[in-house]
């Protein structure tokens, strides 16, 4: 049935994930493919409901059992998980992928202490005495930069600060040296020193490991330092992805632009933002026809009609650098250039 | 920790002494707002037909025509320390903790409550072992198996369960098991434990069903609808992303967090058994408390209420207090405040 295997270290082909509920068919990742290699970092940009998370979940194969409907393939070190016994993903599950989630108070049981934590998610895959795992546990703590491992190791999520709770978090998720780590909106709650600590923090330890890393926010500028690659989603499609050169330097897509003018900056207020996307994100379920971004897009009316009645394909405009718009190449250049980038930079 | 208890014991004993004031109000203070002489008060002890000079007799032993307050200050005194009366001719001892004597037979409260304590006991007790494991199976199995034909049956039954008033389970279970197929014996043959072990479990069988059906389906509810809410935690997320089994999920996880309210749950219901189950009770003639005080308020028999009243208030801020102490122990959030 399926194509033979990638030789790339994750692939992702043409995943779907969708949810039927009494309002309708929620889909909520539409046609997702890309590749990641090992060592390498994958930035997946969108607003909020985009599709982010239920894609990580996806690829872990968490995105809530029965209900939920996915199509595709997930190739992960040569085997594919779409297909493969939930059990077996299972044991995947923590050693050969890990995730950081969004929210680490409520991600973290409140019963438990931070270590019994840890060393549960450690002992899952090895075979070792509490005594090894404890030991394992407050190395972990140490190296995330967790002050007095020795003894925060005992404490319980809601006695770490937020930062802490991510580093714990990170630590929990790094316990196992996972050789996919998907960082879910790692930094989102955090204020921003601690933020930039966090964000190098998963860079050494993903040098260190040589594991593959994929970054979820809805903040380019979280993954401008991170990523070599970058996914700008909206509405459960991939609508750009390039290198983080290709997404900063040289975007083709309306709401890219529309992304990076809303990028907040250390040099201005948080609300004064230069071009903030208008409207709001697309309903999953009645999917806007043509081209998803059409409602908020400043450019719809210049493609003769093909917006709205139309999907666009995602295609390749320069060396793998993919964009799903309607616009002939040479004008969306041509707006960048001389509309946008100008804009950007003038400020 | 120890700061948390001493605190919490504080607290109890302080409720006690509000819940002590607030049933002397009611069964004392009420009666003489609303117009009621301690003429007419004594009159209860001593019967309606006596002599206006028993009465009087009976007002000034007891105490009546005291101001209230010093009426109190005897009263609470007599719980703690204990108190003599002198009933007419002769002079009652009464050792703390005393609650007085019974209009109707003259009996000293205190021993009467302790001896009927054996079979409210055996009955909450019992039915509680039962309720709270199938319960809490029925709903955790349910809360797993949601939308499935056995979550929809188990629900049902559940809700029967909870609509249906215990004298109806308890009066159909009757005749049909010990009256119709003589399976077990009929009302009133409560045996002591100690006296006849298996009469006593015979005896306690179809009350501790018919108790136990209707917190069982109380619980079974709670239970599916806290584990249901626990398994879309994100906690639980984390748990299946360390890779752990789904039993392990399951058990160490979202158990953990769906019992521990119902733990409270469960603490106040016992608590409030423990003063007197009356319905079952009187369902199937159980001489428990229960029964002891509908029997006292049918006969008017005011120190006997009063001592249960205050009894079962005693049960249920001693419940409150272990839940407490329990709660702190098992969800660590609980110690910080
Ligand atoms: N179990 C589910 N059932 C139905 N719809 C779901 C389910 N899980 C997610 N969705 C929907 O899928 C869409 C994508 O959700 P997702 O959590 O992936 O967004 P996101 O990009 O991570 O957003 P955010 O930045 O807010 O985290 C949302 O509209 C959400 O309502
Ligand atoms: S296809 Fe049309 S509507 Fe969609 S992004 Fe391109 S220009 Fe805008
Ligand atoms: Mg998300």
């Amino acid at each position: 049935m399926s194509t033979p295997a990638p030789s790339a270290f994750l692939e992702l082909r043409d995943l779907r994930i969708h949810f039927p509920t009494e309002d309708g068919l929620v889909k909520s990742v539409d046609g997702l493919s890309f590749k990641l290699e090992r060592g390498k970092t994958l930035g997946i940009v969108g607003e909020s409901g985009s599709g982010k998370s239920v894609t990580s979940l996806g690829i872990l194969g968490l995105h809530k059992g029965g209900r939920a409907k996915i199509s595709g393939e997930i190739w992960l070190d040569g085997e594919e998980l779409v297909g493969a016994s939930q059990d077996h993903v299972r044991t995947l599950r923590g050693k050969k992928m890990a995730m950081i989630f969004q929210d680490p108070l409520s991600s973290m049981h409140p019963f438990y202490t931070v270590g019994q934590q840890i060393i549960e998610a450690y002992r899952i895959h090895h075979d070792v005495s509490k005594a090894v795992a404890r030991k394992h546990a407050i190395d972990m703590l140490g190296r995330v930069g967790i002050p007095q491992p020795d003894k925060r190791v005992d404490s319980y999520p809601h006695e770490f600060s937020g930062g802490m709770r991510q580093r714990a978090m990170i630590a929990m998720a790094l316990s196992c040296d996972p050789e996919l780590l998907i960082a879910d909106e790692p930094t989102t709650a955090l204020d921003v020193t601690v933020q930039a600590q966090i964000l190098d923090l998963m860079l050494d330890l993903q040098r260190e490991f040589n594991s593959a890393l994929i970054v979820i926010t809805h903040d380019l500028g979280v993954v401008a330092e991170l990523s070599d690659d970058i996914l700008v989603m909206y509405g459960g499609k991939c609508i750009e992805y390039g290198t983080a050169e290709d997404i900063f330097y040289r975007p083709e897509h309306p709401y890219t632009w529309g992304l990076l003018g809303s990028m907040p900056r250390l040099d201005r207020e948080p609300t004064d933002r230069l071009m903030p996307i208008k409207g709001t994100p697309p309903s999953l379920i009645n999917v806007p026809s043509g081209c998803a971004f059409n409602p908020r897009c400043p450019y719809a009316g210049r493609t003769a009609g093909k917006a709205t009645t139309e999907v666009p394909q995602l295609l390749e405009t320069e060396g793998g650098h993919l964009v799903r718009c309607h616009l002939p190449r040479e004008e969306r250049r041509g707006i960048w250039e001389n509309e946008i980038k100008p804009m950007l930079e003038g400020q | 920790m120890v700061a948390f208890i001493v605190r919490r014991v504080i607290a109890a004993v302080l409720m006690l002494v509000i819940v002590s004031v607030a049933t002397f109000a009611i069964f004392f203070l009420i009666p003489r707002a609303l117009g009621q002489t301690p003429e007419g008060m004594a009159s209860r002890y001593v019967g309606r037909d006596a002599t206006p000079e028993a009465i009087q007799g009976a007002v000034k032993r007891l105490h009546l025509d005291d101001p209230l307050i010093v009426q109190y200050g005897r009263f609470a005194k007599g719980i703690v320390a204990g108190q003599d009366y002198s009933l007419g001719p002769r002079k009652a001892e009464c050792p703390a903790p005393c609650f007085g004597f019974s209009f109707n037979n003259n009996q000293p409260v205190w021993p009467t409550l302790l001896d009927r304590l054996p079979a409210t006991m055996s009955l909450a007790l019992g039915a509680a072992v039962v309720w709270l494991v199938a319960g809490v199976s029925i709903g955790v199995i349910s809360a797993l198996k949601r939308g499935t034909a056995v979550d929809r049956a188990a629900m049902t039954v559940a809700l029967a369960g909870v609509s249906l008033p215990i004298y109806f389970t308890g009066l159909v279970s009757l005749s049909v098991f010990a009256y119709t197929l003589g399976i077990f014996p009929g009302g009133g043959s409560y045996t002591g434990l100690t006296e006849d072990p298996v009469m006593w479990f015979q005896a306690l069988v179809l009350p501790w069903v018919t108790l136990a059906f209707l917190y069982a389906a109380l619980y079974a509810r709670l239970t599916r609808a806290g584990m249901l809410e626990t398994m879309g935690e994100d906690y639980i997320r984390t748990a299946r992303a360390k890779g752990l089994k789904e039993r392990t999920v399951v058990t160490k996880h979202a158990l953990r967090a769906t019992l521990t309210p119902i733990l409270t749950i469960f603490g106040l219901d016992l608590g409030l058994l423990l003063g007197g189950a009356v319905l079952t009770e009187s369902t199937f003639s159980i001489p428990g408390i229960g029964k002891l005080v509908i029997d006292a308020i049918r006969g008017n028999d005011l120190p006997v209420v009063l001592g249960v009243t205050l009894f079962a208030a005693f049960f249920i801020v001693l419940a409150n207090l272990i839940v407490d102490i329990l709660y702190a122990v098992v969800d660590p959030r609980v110690r910080l405040s």
